[in-house]
């Protein structure tokens, strides 16, 4: 479907385009059942980022606040890139393992099942 | 002899469809560009049958007598320091986000009136929306003037459309009358006029007024009643124009029905603001969300689209969500803010014990399993001095530009994940009902104000959030936002009270 509009051959040029960000990509990044954060993070990353920095560097800030965030056994841990499963490579760019601008990052830990047990 | 006076009808003819013309030498359709566009029929403007039979003199002195009254109590309850017999210093948080986010509303409905009232062909509708703009114009200002006294008191009142503008929460609002007044006229009323005020609108004006009133602000629940009976017009004049759209051509059956399940959608989205505000923000309760819901939209709403049944209208697209829904949103609403309380013009808190068992009554199957857990966690951090706020920015929906914080309605511990390519971009929601809407219409939400993305291209001033807040946002950092434990706002108000 598109959109009626008033303007013959209405044509628009995307806002978020990836060049608008100044060289970097928004990539969301969300633990799954972890809710005690309300919303997926969004961060705007160099796509030549290594994914160990993302992990490293980038993550802990806000996933800290989470007493079960250094529990995490990242061996363990599975991960979805656009609701697919996806296995990072820590020493590949985000870019050469196919986290794209706007990409969804998700994280699972089943054996941290959150505060009170309760996914938050 | 003196000439005979006018009997109401006949002035009321000649003051409003008698004042239109037949067009002899300029091109009729010239005049009215905005009339074809979306797609709707018009056969015969002459059957549309006017929901306001007022004329600009009854109009003005009807208004001025309520105006009389209302300024009267104004002046009463600021002379009276109005302001100390609230419940307490959090209820003033729910006008403040009335204020930011609400009468801006009025002023966009007002310009949108204002400009559809040009477009449209027949003489009846253009009156009726000449009319309302003037109402709503009104409702900004008597707004402006009922919360004005709290402003001399109160953290977070000073710049409320500069605010409206600019904050992210508020582009939630904002951004729901961009897109309703960047449609064509008919698509605006069915939009403003018939899934807003007729199908909504209670859920937003009984909340916020009976609100007002069970709290002890009587400004703000004065101004509700003032306003009252311009909101009864109005909700005559959304139920006009889809009877008369349903009734002018049979093709325009499916487009109206599109635009219902549109502005339903985004209307319930927006009401989750009025949803945390009803069951978290007011110290004492009116009804929660989900008995406000069943009442107002089950009920009523139920009843409307039975009638509609015979124009071949059925019940808004993703209505099923809601029911679900009901039982959910307001917590991750309230959540969503208290993870950001570092970023909002108004404060936030935890419920208190009171309040959460009330919370566990009204919400026997979800709050204690689901909600309750994540006060307890904001709880025990708070003890060990650790009030929490999130430490990125959020994701954002493109449609309704809520941080993704709604979950799966039958998987309440896993976010709802949606998403669309469009033109090689990935676009992302929070419901199938944002979902929908973008890919009806991708080039609109392509080009979403979305303002987590806007800081990140550099839009929003500052390097640091802290500049984009202060500088860019002027919230008064300290002050305005944060928790209302410590808060100035809560400090003042212990002085008064006399409370240590």
């Amino acid at each position: 479907m598109s959109v009626r509009a008033i303007t013959p051959d209405y044509k628009v040029q995307a806002r978020d385009r990836v060049e608008n960000f100044h060289g970097n990509q928004i990539v969301y990044v969300a633990w799954d059942r972890h809710l005690m954060f309300c919303a997926p993070f969004a961060y705007a990353l160099p796509p030549t980022m290594t994914f160990a920095e993302l992990r490293n560097q980038v993550m802990p800030e806000a996933f800290g606040l989470h007493e079960e965030f250094t529990q995490i056994n990242w061996e363990t841990a599975t991960w979805l890139l656009d609701n697919q499963p996806f296995t990072p490579d820590l020493n590949q760019s985000l870019q050469a393992q196919g986290v794209g601008h706007k990409s969804v990052l998700r994280f699972q830990t089943p054996e941290l099942t959150g505060f009170q047990g309760k996914a938050v | 002899m003196s000439a005979k006076k006018l009997n109401l009808k006949d002035k009321y003819r000649l003051l409003t469809r008698d004042l239109d013309w037949e067009y002899s030498y300029a091109d009729r359709k010239k005049a009215f560009p905005y009339e074809e566009f979306e797609g709707i029929k018009i056969t015969d403007w002459s059957k549309w049958e006017d929901p306001f039979r007022l004329t600009m003199d009854a109009y003005w002195k009807y208004q001025a007598e309520k105006e009389k009254k209302l300024y009267a109590i104004f002046d009463a309850f600021a002379q009276n320091n109005g302001h100390l017999n609230v419940t307490d210093a959090r209820y003033v948080n729910a006008i403040k986000i009335f204020l930011t986010g609400v009468s801006p509303l009025e002023y966009q409905a007002y310009q949108g009136y204002a400009h559809v009232g040009r477009q449209f062909g027949g003489a009846g509708a253009r009156v009726a929306c000449q009319m309302q703009s003037i109402d709503e114009l009104r409702h900004v200002q008597t707004q402006i003037h009922a919360m004005s006294h709290y402003n001399k008191y109160f953290d977070g009142f000073q710049d409320w459309t500069h605010m409206h503008d600019r904050v992210w929460y508020l582009s939630v609002p904002k951004s729901f009358f961009d897109d309703a007044r960047s449609a064509g006229p008919f698509e605006f009323l069915i939009a403003i006029s018939f899934s807003f005020e007729y199908v909504l609108t209670n859920l937003l004006f009984v909340p916020f007024m009976s609100g007002a009133a069970h709290n002890g602000d009587m400004a703000t629940c004065t101004f509700g009643f003032s306003a009252q009976s311009d909101e009864a017009r109005h909700m005559t004049l959304g139920l006009e124009i889809i009877k008369f759209l349903l009734e002018q051509h049979e093709d325009n059956v499916p487009i109206v029905q599109k635009w219902i399940d549109k502005w339903f959608w985004r209307g319930t989205r927006l009401l989750s603001i009025v949803a945390m505000m009803m069951d978290y923000m007011l110290p004492n309760k009116v009804m929660s969300w989900k008995e406000a819901w069943e009442v107002y939209f089950e009920e009523a709403g139920g009843a409307l689209f039975k009638d509609l049944a015979r124009y071949g209208i059925r019940m808004p697209k993703f209505v099923e969500t809601t029911e679900k829904e009901k039982e959910h949103i307001s917590h991750q609403a309230w959540w969503i803010f208290y993870n950001y309380g570092h970023a909002a013009g108004f404060h936030t808190w935890i419920p208190s014990d009171e309040e959460m068992d009330w919370l566990s009554e009204k919400y026997p199957d979800t709050f204690d399993k689901y909600y309750r857990p994540r006060w307890e966690l904001a709880k025990k951090m708070e003890a060990e001095g650790k009030r929490f706020y999130s430490q990125a920015l959020p994701q954002l929906c493109t449609t309704c530009q809520i941080p993704m914080g709604f979950t799966e309605m039958d998987d309440p511990t896993q976010i709802a994940y949606r998403s669309s390519d469009y033109e090689g971009e990935k676009y992302h929601f929070c419901s199938d009902g944002c979902k929908h809407i973008f890919d009806q219409e991708p080039e609109k939400y392509v080009q979403s104000w979305l303002p987590v993305h806007q800081i990140y291209q550099g839009n929003c001033g500052g390097a640091s959030v802290e500049e984009v807040l202060r500088d860019y946002y002027k919230l008064n950092l300290g002050a305005d936002n944060l928790d209302i434990k410590g808060s100035p706002d809560e400090q003042r108000w212990k002085e008064w009270k006399g409370v240590a």
